[in-house]
């Protein structure tokens, strides 16, 4: 190795999220759902969606445990892409000797940002009878990995002969999920573990979430890291309704899903049944309602913006990916600083 | 405990095949308590064999014995004769019970009637739960005696997934979150700073992992020439 391969030049990592956050810029990150096929070139159409307009994409590792192209493939194409992936990585599919192999290829092949999750248990996925692995966990993840690039060694002690990985490391954060009281201290140990940027799972209730971040910042946590709160644009309000009664830690207040509900209010096809809509009335009903769902993700970044510790947003706009440049824009964060 | 349920009919029955001498085997231990291969089960189990076998026109003979337990040599010896004369021996023990019989009967064949499914108790009448894992390396002193490894379904060790929601695990209402358990336990205890540490990664080498386990007890073992005598 070479002097200064790994340079950094004062970051840790040096990738745009880290100059983003360093900077004291409002970070906004994507998510990229990769496709159920050996299509790659879905993974560029859609990457064409995000360029410029996030400052790192997430893209899923077998996201609700269901086959796609992996997190690093599709890593792979975002880096010729000149776009920077977000690398996920669950604990679910690989042991601790697979995920270290596999982040020293993805670091090779250029990728520096990765959030570690625990993963979704494989039941609710297209291969629940499959065998899970969790030999480690999130957080022994999260460890890992700062491990390798700090201490310069595997997982089991060894030291690295050659350049080590070197990631800007993150971690999930889901504030509204039970036991409540404990998840500030969850996060806690996620930062203790290393953890130089958060992701939040998909918030909606604004007051319970800045309740969250009261806590937050009584534990000075929002200083040792940074913490990009997760949001995403409603399609309709039986999707809200769906999210509220059946993905745990997210709650939907009434009033969003009302809003939802009055989209398109006025116009002649509103209130009118399935059957009695011609296809026209139907394409323009759902168009009304993204519209909202836009909006309201665009209100939501403007309030959470205002709470103190918030340092970005990830927007979660899974197989809608062209919301995301109305709502960057909407939230009167486009163009990107240049750092 | 271990716990066990016993397999369906037909599939027992194929198991059996087309053997006219079928011993069946219970266990007096385990799998009585859990009423799924005692002396009840195997004269039940044993009624129905001949039972459906006359009726489908090859009578088979099929004879039952409940042994105090099946994972114990002495206990076996008692039972040589029958074993002896059976065409197939159709051991409704835990899974231990059946290569127990496989290995001191060398010249028998034997098929299970259970499947052994966990390692736990009943937890009220009718309803079997899970506890332990047998991870050969405890953790339950510091999650207040509820087991992360055995009742998380992911085996978390450092609190709990996101999932968690109204003190149910996130893959069905009906399986409580072990990592809500624990904290309300601790809570309770005032013990919840045992929660802030990070736990590191497991040693599995303990489980199965490291390979089928062996304990060795010197202290225990006969002298040679004792055994030998
Ligand atoms: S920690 Fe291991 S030995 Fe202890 S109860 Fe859990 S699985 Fe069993
Ligand atoms: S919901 Fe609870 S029991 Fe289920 S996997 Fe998560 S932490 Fe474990």
């Amino acid at each position: 190795m070479t002097a200064n391969e790994n340079n950094t030049n004062g970051y840790l990592v040096g990738t745009t999220l880290e100059r983003m956050l360093k900077a004291g810029h409002f970070a906004v990150t994507g998510e990229l759902g990769s496709p159920q096929s050996a299509h790659g070139e879905e993974i560029r159409a859609k990457a064409a969606l995000l360029k410029g307009y996030a400052d790192g994409v997430n893209l899923t590792d077998n996201q609700t445990a269901i086959v796609r192209i992996s997190s690093i493939a599709a890593g792979a194409i975002l880096v010729q892409e000149g776009l920077e992936p977000i690398i996920q990585m669950t604990c679910r599919d690989r042991n601790r000797l697979a995920i270290q192999a596999d982040l020293l290829g993805a670091y090779a092949l250029g990728m520096r940002n990765l959030l570690c999750l625990t993963g979704d248990h494989q039941i609710f996925g297209n291969h629940p009878t499959a065998k899970h692995v969790f030999d480690i966990d999130s957080i022994q993840l999260v460890q890992m990995v700062a491990d390798m690039r700090d201490k310069k060694v595997f997982q089991c002690g060894d030291e690295f002969k050659g350049i080590e990985p070197r990631f800007f490391v993150g971690a999930a954060s889901a504030p509204l999920a039970d036991p409540l009281d404990f998840r500030p201290y969850r996060l806690a140990k996620k930062i203790n573990a290393g953890a130089n940027f958060i992701q939040t799972q998909l918030v909606y209730d604004v007051p319970a979430f800045a309740k969250f971040m009261e806590k937050v910042r009584e534990m000075g946590l929002h200083e040792k890291t940074s913490i990009l709160v997760g949001v995403g644009p409603l399609k309709s309000a039986g999707m809200a309704r769906y999210m509220k009664n059946n993905v745990p830690g997210i709650d939907v207040p009434d009033e969003i899903i009302d809003r939802m509900t009055a989209a398109g209010k006025g116009e002649p096809w509103f209130g009118k049944k399935n059957a009695e809509m011609t296809k026209e009335e139907k394409r323009a009903r759902s168009k009304a309602r993204r519209e909202e769902g836009i909006q309201v993700c665009i209100d939501l970044i403007k309030e959470l913006r205002e709470i103190e510790g918030v340092a970005g947003v990830h927007i979660m706009a899974i197989e809608w990916e062209k919301a995301v440049k109305p709502i960057v824009e909407g939230a009167g964060l486009y163009p990107r600083p240049s750092v | 405990m271990i716990i066990a349920e016993q397999k369906p009919l037909d599939e027992i029955k194929n198991l059996i095949g087309d053997a006219e001498k079928v011993l069946v085997v219970g266990c007096g231990t385990c799998v009585t308590v859990c009423f799924a291969g005692g002396d009840r089960e195997a004269q039940i189990l044993a009624s129905s064999l001949r039972m459906s076998s006359k009726l489908n026109g090859h009578p088979m003979e099929v004879t039952d014995v409940t042994v105090q337990r099946q994972c114990e040599w002495e206990y076996l010896d008692e039972i040589e004769n029958e074993i002896k004369e059976a065409d197939i021996i159709l051991s409704i023990g835990c899974g231990i019970g059946v290569q127990a019989i496989a290995e001191h009967f060398p010249d028998c064949w034997v098929v299970p009637g259970l499947n052994t499914t966990f390692l736990g108790l009943p937890s009220e009448q009718g309803i079997w739960e899970e506890r332990c894992m047998a991870c050969g390396n405890c953790v339950l002193g510091l999650t207040g005696g509820i087991c992360p490894v055995a009742r998380c379904s992911k085996s978390l060790l450092n609190g709990p997934c996101g999932g968690s929601e109204d003190g149910h695990c996130e893959i069905d209402p009906d399986v409580p979150c072990a990592w809500q358990l624990i904290y309300d336990r601790l809570a309770s205890k005032d013990k919840l700073d045992l929660l802030l540490e990070i736990e590191p990664p497991k040693d599995w080498s303990t489980a199965h992992d490291g390979g089928p386990r062996k304990i060795v007890r010197e202290d225990l073992m006969l002298e040679t020439e004792e055994a030998e005598a």
